[in-house]
């Protein structure tokens, strides 16, 4: 894809994220948004998967650790394919299979169940330690929280894929600063990200995480990086293109009432309609 | 008595392991800096790159197990019961149980025949813990002989199961010809008709002596092997409760949660019958060596010996 086209992507996704927050009275919208690009960029460009083979055991897999951020995996893997975008209305209800933290059991293209913090990392570390014994070529992707690296189950499963130089796996850390009780920085600041990473022999990468220049360049850098694995750590603006939310942690975990819906519907409408101009 | 072979259950475990490994390239082993007490360290001597040493970060681990699960390998993840069903719980609970994973957790040093290590490292609330999760098998073998049969029938399973072994060698009791082992199954291994002592783990060998000298004072006691605590065979206890109409239950374990509680929780509602549960009366244990512990909290033939009968006379 150009970046113009997954600009416009981003957009979709973006949508899909407030379309499904909005029906369903809840979920996460703030979390999702900030980390909306990067799952566009995972979804239609780096990874190697397929909508109609989601179980092909040659794939890349994606672990949300920050598995509250559902809402944006599964409008990305609605638009891509893997279920119908209108079943987004469906999350949080009762029956439906869109759970309101990912479920493998009955998401096809889920690859992990998540949604308590700090877990799925060591998922994805097992992932890419099953590639590395099964001499497989496929990359495993986990994105995790920039408070959820609190958690000190992170630090356990960054200790083993730095000890057994996992370099098939490339970790993204949405560092939009803000948790539910304030700035990250505030409640119990895990700065500086990259040099605790890099501690655990990790190569950190730094970008802007709502720029797909600088997205495509660290998911390149990260292939190529050898004998360890990569952390993105990717500074994005949290509730990012929805002018009310963006930079809120009240937007963490709240979903948007009708008035609040239409502005923001009408926010990504105009950031589509920029990208149109182009 | 004639000689007796005793085998700690975790050897059982250990050795069951490697029958597995050489038959199934799936199959792998996970620990926590245990090796050497786990046993897993006899896998990884024949299967080194088959045993993956996560060193002191349990929760890590399961993790690293439910990934492996989702890539076509069957994992057995040791640790101490202590580490695996307490500090791990909720990574067994969210990342293995709840999405259903074919995850096998192998937890030795179950209970205070863990010895001198003390409380800290005595789990009698691991049965109560791994129970309380939704689809989780939880199997308690009685011994060596068990040990093995439930790991391979681990193996054929489908989905989570959680399995408790012992660090102290025990009386093998298995070894007989017409041995078998089924999940979900109990095992009645001494007919009676004045009551029926349920029991698992190292407690069947030591419920069966205490029914001999039951015997002699004319108490006519059935024994039942649980090893698996869930799915409990309910049948079977209905039968038993039907039968001798006073039930005892017996495990090294708390009397909350456990195999006393499955057992009342069923005949409560199915069939009500008076059940004593026989257990750690919700303490913790302590340093000694582990005889001597069971025999102070009467987990032994004579602890059960003096339960049944004071409450049969």
């Amino acid at each position: 894809m150009t970046k113009l086209e997954l600009q416009k992507t981003a957009v979709e996704v973006r949508k899909g994220i407030i379309e499904g927050v909005h029906a369903a009275k809840a979920g996460h919208p703030g979390g999702s948004l900030s980390a909306a690009d990067i799952f566009t960029y995972l979804y239609f460009e780096e990874m190697n998967i397929d909508p109609k083979n989601p179980k092909d055991p040659d794939r890349d897999r994606f672990v949300l650790s920050k598995g509250h951020t559902a809402p944006g995996l599964y409008a990305a893997l609605a638009l891509r394919g893997y279920f119908p975008v209108e079943d987004l209305l469906t999350l949080r209800h009762t029956g439906s299979y869109l759970q309101g933290h990912p479920d493998m059991k009955n998401i096809p293209g889920v690859d992990m169940s998540s949604g308590s913090l700090g877990q799925g990392l060591s998922a994805a570390c097992g992932m890419a330690l099953a590639g590395k014994l099964h001499k497989k070529d496929y990359r495993v992707y986990a994105l995790c929280g920039d408070g959820e690296i609190q958690e000190g189950q992170i630090w356990e499963a960054a200790m083993f894929a730095g000890f057994r130089e996992l370099d098939n796996l490339c970790v993204i850390v949405d560092n939009n600063n803000l948790q539910i009780d304030g700035a990250i920085d505030e409640v119990c600041s895990p700065y500086p990200i990259d040099k605790k990473f890099e501690a655990f022999n990790f190569h950190a990468i730094n970008i802007n995480g709502n720029d797909f220049d600088e997205i495509k360049a660290a998911f390149d850098e990260a292939k190529a990086t050898k004998g360890m694995p990569t952390v993105i750590i990717a500074h994005t603006v949290k509730g990012k293109d929805v002018s009310f939310m963006e930079n809120v942690a009240d937007w963490h975990g709240k979903a948007p009432n009708d008035a609040e819906y239409e502005i923001a519907m009408e926010d990504l409408r105009k950031v589509g309609e920029a990208l149109c101009q182009k | 008595m004639s000689e007796v072979k005793r085998i700690a259950t975790r050897e059982g475990y250990g050795n069951a392991l490697v029958e597995l490994g050489k038959e199934h390239e799936n199959l792998i082993v996970l620990d926590a800096d245990l090796a050497a007490a786990t046993k897993t360290s006899v896998f990884k001597k024949a299967f080194p790159e088959r045993h993956i040493d996560c060193g002191i970060a349990e929760a890590n681990m399961i993790g690293i197990a439910a990934g492996l699960s989702t890539c076509g390998f069957v994992p057995f993840v040791s640790t101490f019961a202590m580490f695996a069903a307490g500090r791990a719980f909720e990574q067994v609970r969210n990342s293995i149980g709840y999405p259903h994973l074919n995850v096998k957790i192998g937890a030795t040093h179950a209970g205070i025949s863990v010895g001198e290590d003390g409380a800290s490292h005595q789990c009698n609330e691991d049965i109560a813990l791994m129970r309380s999760i939704p689809g989780m098998v939880v199997i308690n073998p009685s011994d060596d002989i068990e040990a093995e049969a439930a790991v391979k029938a681990a193996y054929e399973y489908e989905g989570p199961v959680y399995l408790r072994f012992g660090r102290l060698a025990v009386p093998v009791m298995n070894d007989r010809e017409d041995y078998t082992f089924e999940i979900g199954k109990g095992v009645v291994l001494r007919e009676g008709k004045d009551c029926t002592m349920i029991a698992t783990g190292l407690c069947v060998c030591e419920a069966l002596e205490a029914a001999e000298r039951l015997a002699a004072d004319g108490i006519d006691a059935q024994v039942i092997n649980m090893h698996t605590i869930k799915p409990l065979d309910e049948e079977l206890v209905i039968a038993a409760a039907q039968k001798t109409g006073r039930i005892f239950t017996i495990e090294e374990h708390s009397v909350i949660g456990g195999l006393g509680a499955a057992v009342s929780e069923c005949l409560s509602e199915k069939y009500p019958t008076k059940v004593t549960r026989i257990g750690m009366n919700d303490i913790f244990g302590e340093s000694g060596p582990a005889k001597e512990l069971l025999h102070k909290y009467q987990l032994d033939a004579d602890g059960i010996y003096e339960r049944v009968s004071a409450e049969m006379k």
